[in-house]
């Protein structure tokens, strides 16, 4: 209960140093920092299925893409209002989603992620080709932004509330009453059938929000780079993403935030030192898989909250 | 002269398919018997195609140089699948599904690091040997020699495979692990080492699909990104874990893709995901029946 009570305070000073950040760092930390926060969001969502709903998501970077690339191309191509643009953007990821699970969720485990990554790959092939409307293997550069998130500072400042927000959102998904029937669902799918949960349609559900928020990242990326190309969609994205949130511990809340954050600032200060950045990647890996299995942060709330929560419940 | 285009793009489409068919049979036999999609498979095949690149320019880039290439290099990949399988894979076999697909992952990005320390980002190339050079005439239109090669290759690995796996005490005992491994365990066999051979053939066959390649495409870097969500693919319409779905899989990878090259050249590799997809919204569990 004392524990509880403090996550408020603490949710607020790290919130209250984010605000202030920019004034203090360079213009890189900052931009670095901002794509932690869109890919923080974007391992958050998939860990909604992956983590809480038990899924094998294993191409989750499609619906980011799809988020990037509707926002990208309403800007781009069409003369509609901008705020149209940012709220197409989520909701054709949720669309496409919505497809996808609804195939998807027929399946379980591995032929889950293999169907996903099928039909994924499928929304990446036309992507990769379609030249004349994506712009193919180039992507889309110079994308026009609004002039109220134009200059990289007022852009951090967007990324950071709409992240803030959607992480309290995912937050009240996943202790809403719809949460806990999807982490039922993850630990015993046959208990909450037998006892008239609707399975399938609280796993078609979950893909649908977690997509959702997925697209919400995805706009974020064009809002920070302005700009968007195939391998956003491409499987080897997906799986980043997927170790993000086994790395920091996807049985917790804000572990993928930790993986993302990890992955974000390897890929950049190794890449600095040496190209083999992936191999130094692969390693930490491997030592992860060898002595840190639950991620980080499910090894700091083994440590530092013994028996608490759902850590212990899992492991008994 | 357009039966004979359409003649020529099917049996290139075949020839593809060999290639992806000794692929996805060393994928979809790991799979079967150790139930993990092996993300590092193209990273193997990758290193096949080197390592033949490297053997066939140590003796002096001929036909020796070729059929020694195809001899030794499975067997440096076969090495390679062997250290890492021993050294730290066999390890994990007791730990969660997710996490022996996180390993494979993580060999990939180890090996495709490594592979660019060794060789370097340069493209590089084999010809094939004198008897396979050049190209033969079917209806009119030229097809080359080597391609006919792959396609009597496929079948052989595809022979290979059944008698292995159909008349050896060692295949048969795969299978069986495939199936149920707590019995094959209790039956007194080192499971374990039951794993072991299975990834060691599996790499095996990924490092003959290389250097069996290497004469058709520019060896490269990122060669592993491109075969493995194809392998992977073929594996999933062709029921994981069988290894004739694999043949078939890829048949009908290869020549959609090749298809695709002779109707619609721009969308061309959006015929075989299509393809999948049809497969999948129809079987969802692959066209042959599932080992597990």
């Amino acid at each position: 209960m004392q524990k509880k009570d403090k996550w408020p305070w603490l949710s607020a000073a790290i919130l209250g140093i984010l605000v202030l950040l920019p004034f203090m760092l360079p213009r890189f930390y900052t931009y670095i920092i901002a794509l932690i926060f869109v890919t923080a969001l974007l391992a958050m969502s998939l860990n909604l299925t992956v983590g809480y709903g038990g899924m094998y998501q294993f191409h989750h970077g499609v619906f980011y893409g799809v988020g990037a690339y509707t926002v990208a191309l309403i800007l781009t191509k069409t003369s509609w209002p901008k705020w149209v643009a940012f709220l197409a953007g989520p909701l054709a990821a949720a669309v496409v989603g919505f497809l996808i699970g609804w195939f998807c969720v027929r399946l379980t485990r591995l032929y889950f992620g293999m169907l996903q990554i099928s039909l994924g790959s499928l929304v990446w092939a036309i992507v990769f080709r379609w030249y004349s409307f994506t712009g193919g293997d180039d992507g889309i550069h110079g994308i026009p932004m609004p002039s109220f998130i134009s200059s990289l500072k007022s852009s951090y400042y967007f990324i950071l509330a709409v992240v803030t927000v959607c992480i309290y959102l995912l937050y009240r998904i996943v202790n809403s009453p719809f949460g806990r029937t999807l982490q039922a669902i993850r630990d015993n799918p046959d208990r909450c059938e037998a006892v008239g949960v609707n399975v399938r349609r609280h796993q078609l559900v979950a893909i649908v929000i977690a997509t959702f928020f997925a697209g919400v990242a995805g706009v974020l990326f064009v809002v920070l780079e302005g700009s968007v190309f195939p391998d956003l969609l491409f499987w080897v994205l997906s799986l980043e993403i997927f170790i993000m949130c086994l790395l920091g511990g996807w049985f917790t809340f804000v572990g993928p935030i930790i993986g993302a954050a990890i992955i974000v600032s390897l890929r950049t200060f190794v890449g600095i030192y040496t190209e083999y950045w992936t191999l130094i990647l692969g390693v930490i890996l491997i030592l992860l898989i060898f002595f840190l299995p639950e991620g980080v942060m499910g090894f700091v709330l083994e440590r530092f909250a013994q028996g608490r929560g759902e850590l212990g419940k899992r492991r008994g | 002269m357009e039966w004979a285009s359409l003649c020529t793009q099917l049996l290139v489409g075949l020839s593809r398919s060999m290639i992806l068919f000794i692929v996805s049979a060393g994928m979809s036999f790991i799979l079967g018997v150790l139930r993990v999609p092996n993300v590092a498979h193209g990273s193997l095949y990758m290193i096949g195609a080197f390592s033949a690149f490297s053997i066939y320019t140590y003796f002096g880039m001929g036909s020796t140089g070729f059929w020694l290439a195809l001899l030794l290099a499975p067997v440096v990949v076969a090495v390679v699948g062997f250290v890492a399988e021993r050294l730290l894979f066999c390890h994990l076999y007791q730990r969660e599904h997710l996490m022996l697909l996180l390993f494979t992952f993580a060999l990939m990005l180890i090996l495709g690091d490594l592979v660019k320390m060794v060789w370097g980002p340069k493209y590089s190339s084999i010809m094939p040997p004198g008897g396979l050079k050049g190209s033969i005439s079917i209806l009119g239109s030229a097809f080359p020699r080597y391609n006919l090669f792959l396609l009597i290759i496929g079948p052989l690995v595809a022979v290979f495979l059944w008698l292995f796996t159909n008349r050896t005490k060692v295949g048969k005992i795969c299978r069986a692990a495939a199936v149920d491994r707590e019995m094959v365990g209790a039956l007194g066999i080192n499971v374990s080492w039951v794993f072991a051979a299975a990834f060691v053939l599996g790499c095996y066959l990924a490092g003959v699909a290389g250097a069996l390649v290497a004469p058709t495409v520019s060896i490269t870097l990122g060669m592993d990104h491109d075969i493995i969500i194809e392998a992977f693919l073929i594996v999933t319409i062709g029921g994981l874990g069988n290894i004739w779905g694999a043949l078939v899989g890829s048949l009908i990878f290869g020549v959609t893709q090749a298809l695709g090259v002779l109707f619609w050249p721009q969308f061309a590799i959006v015929f075989p995901y299509a393809a999948v997809v049809i497969v999948l919204l129809m079987r969802p569990k692959g066209l042959l029946k599932s080992v597990w």
